[in-house]
């Protein structure tokens, strides 16, 4: 339908538009300088590390002690699939919020559970990967590289674990009955600081995972 | 400046299916991301030279359309207010500045001046 | 009846309540103003202290007033108190009161949101001055140059209470730029075009702007600089691979807007007073907007002027010290335009008056020497010298401290409903000029002649004595002059003369409505047609209003008071003060349960929103 119902609140404001959305997307904005920087970060170190483990395959590393062969401590099959249920669960929480404009609680609660899965899965397969690469040698402080992947990703990751947070209380509250479509602009707040941390992977699982 | 009533705004949202088609379009970037990946680490594979030498702009372009996609259909700024788009872009601009002018102090002028 | 944009469902209007309880759970943004004003006020003074303490000590050569271990913390608090916890609240005291009644809105966008921006500000302040009760305030200059602040250099406490200080005060900052920043684009009265805000509203706005682009770039500097202390990591520490340079360039990307954004909003203060005061509007208004806006997008590409000897090589030299240069043209404009308000005007020598003229010719000075700096073989002279710590006096205390001294004298009548005693305003501003010029005039001439920065105390064969004795008695008499300010302002806060609602004959909307204004703002929303909207008012009229009167404010709708905001401020201080303790975890996790708690019992308090 063509009725806007995300714009619940019946308030003149200057632009028309809603002072709430307006924050959260001048909220993203600064965001994304914060993110830029953690990026310039890890760019700028990139390659510079004195020590293994290493990112992609190098001929030769220093790894405790000695020059050896350098394995790649990137598993990119189980990132890869990290990355396609994040931006799966962006098709899941704009299928949420879909319903709830529409006022299809069952459509709402349904994809709203699917995308707050979607996260904690990944928040799950960075836990296992992170875990993984520190068995494997890559600790915080071992070199360069571990330093700004895990400052990098891991600030991600809590980003992410705040989407879920505020999702889940979205579900919480959609369960309850709490979010009829005057009020579904609770929800795409929300959507749209979710949309923004996959967008940031975007970036940063090319960058990252696959620029050699 | 003259206040708008909210029901002014008014835009239709995509449609389910126009979602899920984002989401296909989406899963292939990426699967196209991984694949030139794979083709740029493996000496043998066909097209293996043209991919590593544009390794770096091929995943920017892919990344680039990625990010616009869900920008723009998830995000809804395509529907919207030009001034969210404005709240977005303008920052982002700076922010690949920033990232640029950085990788210029420190990669390539450093090798050049050391 | 009150439009929805103007009020939100919550207590009905009626007398304000006092008490502490009522303070502390405000969140009508004049009161959040006052906090704001009185906090900065005493952290300024505080921020004086250490400098006349640095003052005494290089009154002389070879004094042992100060070791050098006190010394290093005594300027490092000095700039990161005066910055931090001095201009920029004292800024925000005329955001928050001034930049609704300017604009003609009730109160900001998010009212809880604004008392939250001021205690964790209070908290961090607070905090990072806890750190002197054990001797370890921080010690690594304002801007923490690595690898000084790695563990190895600084082992103690100092930088760690310098990281966790500044990253509190950024959220703060962070949450106001938001607030002010949505309130300015969408709160406006109607006919209140962006084109016709007062020019103080567009200079706050581009701040609001800057502050949202700048801090995160700190934030994430911050916590490598945290990261690499507390854990470990090498990020700017040599022997893991790290470059120190690289804090460097992190800290001046945030730190070149963020003088910009100390200066932005006294642009805005002068250009307030000057036309009022000359009895004409401001000159080449679309100049001013576009100027400041170029100004600010500019001031993020000249950060590598603070770098021009850490050897970037030609090209970055270059690049930076073009830009540099370029940013004098729009702050010509801006001095050309004032220079046109003034000139053919009415000059009203009111006490304002002579701080807004102060500013212009003190802020050309600190222009002229900036603009000296931008060339980098001359910058190789300067740079670490006094010339240096003339240049941002000038600008800093010439610029930003006597356009805010201009804003409190200008403002007091609306704020208090008293008069500032004239007699006492003009002995202030001719103590403070002259005492002024007497500390900072000669840095310039000690800067050429080699007197380094940072040092606690020099040779009697070095030649610098007599313009350091000038220097100090200099400070003595600025110290003077505040405390005849701080006199005015307690006395006539008590028995000063009552304000009208209009003393000065003002261009804006806070001069129609009481001083004090009432709790919500305008009794009924103006309604805009032109720049300088309340001249334009009066102009219509035949040239004056009646006193406004005093209303009974039924059925204007206003946001409840909260505790959320003070309770969401404690947890984040928790939470902080866990990383500072060496990342105590039980602490760490039990404030970010508090502030979890508190942030989800805000977001459900019943406002009607």
């Amino acid at each position: 339908m063509a009725h806007d119902t995300t714009h619940a609140m019946p308030v003149e404001t200057s632009t028309g538009l809603d002072t709430r959305k307006l924050a959260i997307w001048t909220f993203i904005g600064s965001e994304c300088l914060f993110f830029a920087t953690l990026i310039s970060n890890y760019l700028v170190y990139k390659g510079k590390s004195l020590v293994g483990p290493l990112p992609h395959a190098e001929s030769q590393c220093m790894l405790h002690g000695q020059m050896t062969t350098c394995e790649p401590i990137f598993e990119i099959p189980l990132v890869t699939f990290g990355t396609a249920v994040l931006l799966f669960s962006s098709f899941f929480v704009v299928m949420a919020l879909n319903g709830a404009q529409r006022g299809n609680r069952k459509q709402l609660i349904t994809w709203l559970s699917a995308t707050v899965l979607g996260g904690m899965f990944f928040v799950g397969m960075q836990v296992y990967e992170f875990t993984h690469f520190y068995h494997k040698g890559l600790g915080f402080t071992t070199n360069l590289f571990g330093s700004t992947f895990y400052t990098l990703t891991g600030f991600h990751g809590t980003h992410v674990t705040v989407g879920v947070i505020w999702l889940a209380t979205m579900l919480v509250l959609s369960i309850r009955g709490k979010v009829p479509p005057e009020k579904a602009l609770n929800l795409e707040l929300a959507a749209l600081y979710w949309h923004f941390v996959d967008v940031v992977w975007i970036v940063i699982f090319p960058v990252v995972y696959l620029m050699r | 400046m003259e206040p708008h009533p909210s029901a002014a705004r008014e835009h239709a949202h995509p449609s389910p299916a126009l979602y899920l088609r984002v989401a296909l379009v989406l899963f292939t970037l990426t699967a196209l991301e991984v694949g030139c990946y794979e083709i740029a680490r493996r000496p043998d594979a066909p097209l293996h030279q043209v991919v590593y030498q544009l390794m770096v702009p091929i995943l920017l372009i892919l990344s680039a359309a990625k990010f616009a996609l869900v920008a723009m259909f998830y995000m809804h700024l395509k529907q919207d207010s030009r001034i969210y788009s404005g709240l977005f872009v303008f920052p982002l601009i700076i922010a690949g500045v920033l990232i640029a002018a950085l990788i210029a102090l420190f990669a390539y002028l450093k090798l050049v001046y050391g | 009846m009150a439009t929805t944009a103007m009020g939100h469902a919550g207590t009905h209007a009626h007398a304000q309540k006092t008490g502490l309880w009522s303070w502390i759970t405000t969140v009508d943004h004049k009161r959040i103003g006052i906090l704001y004003g009185v906090t900065a006020f005493l952290f300024f003074l505080l921020g004086g202290l250490e400098a006349l303490l640095l003052r005494w000590q290089l009154g002389a050569p070879d004094r042992t007033f100060l070791s050098p271990e006190v010394y290093n913390q005594l300027f490092t608090m000095h700039g990161t108190t005066m910055i931090f916890l001095g201009v920029m609240p004292l800024s925000a005291m005329f955001f928050n009161y001034f930049i609704p009644l300017q604009i003609g809105a009730r109160d900001v966008a998010f009212p809880r949101l604004n008392a939250f921006s001021y205690w964790v500000f209070l908290f961090g302040g607070l905090l990072l001055n806890s750190s002197f009760l054990i001797n370890a305030a921080p010690n690594a200059g304002w801007f923490g140059y690595a690898n000084l602040t790695s563990t190895q250099y600084s082992p103690g406490l100092n930088v760690d209470f310098w990281i966790i200080g500044l990253q509190i005060l950024g959220i703060a900052s962070l949450a106001a730029a938001v607030n002010f920043f949505t309130t300015v684009v969408n709160l406006r009265a109607p006919g209140m075009k962006l084109m016709r805000m007062p020019m103080f509203v567009w200079m706050s706005f581009i701040t609001q702007v800057l502050l949202l682009l700048a801090f995160p770039v700190i934030t994430v500097a911050l916590v490598l600089l945290m990261f690499d202390r507390q854990f470990g990591s090498h990020f700017f520490v040599p022997s893991g691979g790290g470059d120190p340079v690289l804090w460097q360039h992190l800290f001046w990307i945030f730190g070149h807007p963020e003088v910009y954004i100390l200066i932005l909003p006294a642009f805005g203060i002068v250009s307030e007073v000057l036309p009022v005061f000359s009895r004409k509007p401001l000159f080449g208004y679309a100049a001013m907007v576009f100027s400041g806006a170029f100004i600010a997008f500019l001031g993020f590409g000249v950060w590598s002027h603070h770098m021009f000897s850490t050897g970037m090589g030609p090209i970055a030299d270059t690049v930076f010290s073009l830009a540099t240069m370029l940013i004098a043209i729009p702050t010509g404009v801006k001095i050309f335009n004032w220079i046109g308000t003034v000139w053919g005007g009415s000059l009203q020598m009111k006490t304002p008056m002579y701080f807004a003229l102060g500013f212009i010719a003190m802020f050309i000075i600190g222009g002229l020497s900036g603009v000296m700096h931008a060339s980098p073989p001359a910058d190789l002279q300067q740079t670490d010298s006094y010339f240096i710590v003339a240049h941002f006096h000038y600008v800093l205390f010439g610029g930003s401290i006597f356009a805010l001294t201009a804003g409190a004298y200008y403002w007091f009548p609306k704020m208090s409903g008293r008069m500032l005693d004239e007699t006492l305003g003009k002995i202030h501003f001719w103590l403070m000029f002259i005492g002024f010029n007497l500390t900072f005039a000669p840095m310039h001439i000690l800067g050429l002649n080699g007197m380094p920065r940072r040092v606690y105390t020099y040779s009697a064969e070095s030649g610098f004595t007599f313009w350091n004795q000038v220097e100090t008695a200099g400070s003595l008499i600025l110290g003077f002059s505040f405390l005849i300010f701080a006199w005015n302002l307690v006395r006539s806060l008590r028995r000063g003369p009552v304000a009208p609602a209009d003393p000065w004959n003002g261009a804006t909307l806070e001069w129609s409505i009481p001083s004090p204004p009432q709790e919500w703002n305008f009794a009924e929303e103006p309604r805009v047609d032109s720049r300088d909207a309340f001249w334009e008012m009066k102009r219509v009229r035949g040239g004056t209003m009646p006193e406004p009167p005093h209303v009974s404010g039924q059925g204007i709708h206003l946001p409840n008071p909260s505790y959320w905001p003070v309770v969401t401020a404690l947890g984040i201080l928790m939470f902080f003060v866990g990383l500072l303790l060496h990342v105590h975890v039980p602490t760490v996790l039990a404030g970010g349960a508090l502030t979890l708690f508190s942030i989800l019992s805000w977001a459900f308090e019943p406002t009607g929103h």
